[in-house]
């Protein structure tokens, strides 16, 4: 998706790799992230968090690589029923139930994506889609561990290093912050990572990556299973929060909302994904008494970025302040 | 009892029958999919809500207006096609000078929109719609019973396939669709209209997705989601047919729908996951696809 390159970082100092309009942004984002609890509802805002993680993933796969996943719910849904499993049945604490719903992910992320990344584009979409209902039938089918229709029920959340209970809500939102932002740290880590640049270059032109020497095919594949890995982090955090895991959290509509909140908070930029995140759950929150008009207002707004304003929120917000978000 | 492979003939014909059925729908939508495709390099992922829209307007046509089945299987998919010709000059045509995934993107949330609407007009248990009195009953074929109107769809779902093929393959209609699929401005050099023959392919191909939602209304339940839940397979039809061949994409479609159904008979779990396991295997084995270019 080049049209959506953002413009050059101007030469800056940069603290961590970050620039000084980026550090500006992170301290204004963890500050929003700490009064934010006392402000609004916690689990609406670890939910958001969740699906940020999510859309991180599903960013690098969209923004940085080119690479359009619609079957990313497989990930985030494995990565719940696993990490809610150790938690409920297994009796683990959540920590490595989380570690266990992302190690989950990026399994199945592995194991798919070898099989995705052997064609392009539309193709590439539509294989992601076709293997996320393997997925989807098991689900459905091995009602011992999934629980069929019913999903999972009452999965507790468990004592931190068998220590520190996360029953209540303040609890959760502190651990839910510190997984949120060491997810964070990560993406922006391997974004400008030396393998981040070359993810880049293949991006922007992959015959000119494979003369200077690279393998498109297992960046791809790496940052495909990196993806999935969050993917499953977010799963198994996001089931820790609401204490259920159900068909929807596999299903197509959950791999298409993904997609949505990198379109909306901005394709290929740090930022995005959280401000997509925040905007259509927040949706989902306000509009849930208008039912199926959701999916609606949804598809409406998915058309609108796709036709007026494709560089998204933070995209545009970017480019109208000329640096990098 | 008559048996083959250990099982009753029967349960065998009766599965393969099914197979067969399904086999032509993917056909039918995989072959727009194609068409569609080829001319516009757009994928179309609202193709299973216009197949949806195509049975509405079928039960529509009846409940409001008392038209029955023969005068739908016409008026039907014209609606349909008309929709999807306003689609594409509202809403497609500015996607094509973008990346290839924004069509896609697009159009996926195009089907949102139109399974949300009809969610909300009818509810998603959707309604019931008979087939016609002339197509009803039974025949005793010797080894099996066949419904009449099962009979019916197989030998339609030919037929429109034939239609299309012979149409792409060999009039000078699709000559130019062909012609223009390769190089689209040496065609509109020549005086083609390019722009008008891209948005009634469009229009063609979702008409053909329109058609095979008017011959499954009496088939399956008219519900909103009856498109995506067939589409996700349409999909990996075409990622096994590859797009690069009109035979190929129809050849694929019925071939899969026979597999389907005799895993139906040996082995009933994995019948919903049978394709997308032959997926993986033509992408181990084949990555362009049976028929396919590579892309």
């Amino acid at each position: 998706m080049s049209d959506t390159a953002l413009p050059k970082a101007p030469p800056r100092e940069m603290i961590w790799g970050f620039t000084g309009a980026q550090s500006v942004a992170f301290v204004l984002m963890l500050a929003t992230l700490m009064v934010a609890p006392f402000v609004a509802y916690p689990v609406f805002l670890m939910q958001v968090m969740c699906f940020a993680i999510f859309a991180m993933g599903a960013n690098l796969l969209m923004g940085y690589t080119g690479l359009l996943s619609l079957g990313q719910a497989a990930y985030f849904g494995m990565g719940a029923y696993v990490g809610g499993y150790a938690v409920q049945t297994l009796h683990l604490t959540p920590e490595a139930g989380v570690a266990l719903g992302t190690l989950t992910g990026a399994a199945i992320g592995a194991v798919f994506g070898w099989l995705a990344i052997r064609r392009q584009t539309i193709y590439f979409a539509m294989i992601t889609l076709a293997l996320a209902q393997f997925v989807n039938f098991f689900a459905v089918q091995d009602t011992g561990f999934t629980g069929g229709e019913n999903g999972m029920q009452n999965i507790p959340r468990g004592q931190v290093a068998g220590i520190i209970s996360l029953h209540s809500d303040l609890h959760l939102y502190v651990f839910a912050l510190v997984v949120f932002l060491i997810a964070f740290l990560f993406v922006h880590r391997v974004v400008h990572s030396p393998f981040g640049q070359v993810v880049k270059a293949i991006r922007e032109n992959e015959n000119r990556a494979i003369s200077l020497g690279y393998k498109p095919a297992q960046y791809k594949w790496i940052v495909f299973t990196i993806a999935a890995g969050l993917a499953g982090l977010a799963g198994a955090l996001n089931a820790l929060v609401t204490h259920i895991v159900t068909l929807t959290d596999v299903g197509n509509a959950t791999s298409g909302i993904v997609v949505l909140m990198v379109l909306v908070g901005g394709i290929g930029t740090i930022y995005g994904p959280l401000i997509g995140a925040a905007i259509i759950i927040a949706m989902q929150y306000y509009l849930a008494s208008f039912s199926d008009w959701v999916t609606v207002i949804q598809g409406v707004i998915f058309i609108a970025c796709v036709l007026l304003f494709r560089r998204g929120i933070i995209g545009e917000l970017a480019a109208k302040l000329k640096f990098a978000l | 009892m008559m048996m083959i492979f250990g099982k009753p003939a029967p349960l065998l014909f009766g599965q393969l029958l099914l197979g067969i059925i399904n086999g032509s729908f993917y056909a039918m939508l995989s072959l727009g999919l194609a068409i569609i495709f080829g001319l516009l390099r757009v994928i179309n992922f609202a193709h299973g809500a216009l197949f949806m829209v195509g049975a509405f307007v079928t039960w529509g046509l009846h409940h409001y207006l008392g038209i029955g089945f023969w005068p739908a299987l016409l008026i039907a998919p014209v609606i349909v096609a008309a929709l999807g010709l306003g689609i594409e000059r509202g809403l497609i045509r500015f996607t094509y000078k973008l990346d290839i995934l924004y069509g896609l993107l697009l159009t996926f949330g195009l089907a949102l929109v139109l399974e949300g609407l009809f969610t909300n007009g009818f509810g998603s248990s959707g309604v019931a719609y008979n087939a016609p009195d002339l197509l009803s009953g039974v025949v005793d074929l010797g080894f099996m019973f066949l419904p009449v109107y099962r009979g019916f769809v197989i030998v339609a779902a030919i037929v429109i396939c034939t239609a299309v093929w012979f149409t792409i393959e060999k009039t000078r209609l699709g000559a130019l669709l062909r012609a223009a699929t390769e190089n689209p401005s040496l065609v509109q050099a020549f005086g083609v209209n390019v722009p008008r023959l891209i948005a009634l392919t469009f229009a063609g191909g979702v008409g053909l997705a329109g058609l095979a939602g008017v011959l499954a209304a009496p088939l399956y339940s008219v519900n909103p989601n009856m498109g995506s839940a067939l589409i996700d397979t349409v999909f990996a039809v075409v990622v096994i047919g590859g797009m690069g061949s009109i035979g190929g994409a129809i050849l694929t479609g019925f071939g899969l729908g026979i597999i389907q159904g005799f895993t139906e008979v040996f082995y009933p779990p994995a019948s919903s996951v049978v394709v997308f396991a032959v997926m993986a295997i033509v992408l181990l084995t084949r990555p362009a696809g049976l028929f396919g270019k590579a892309a």
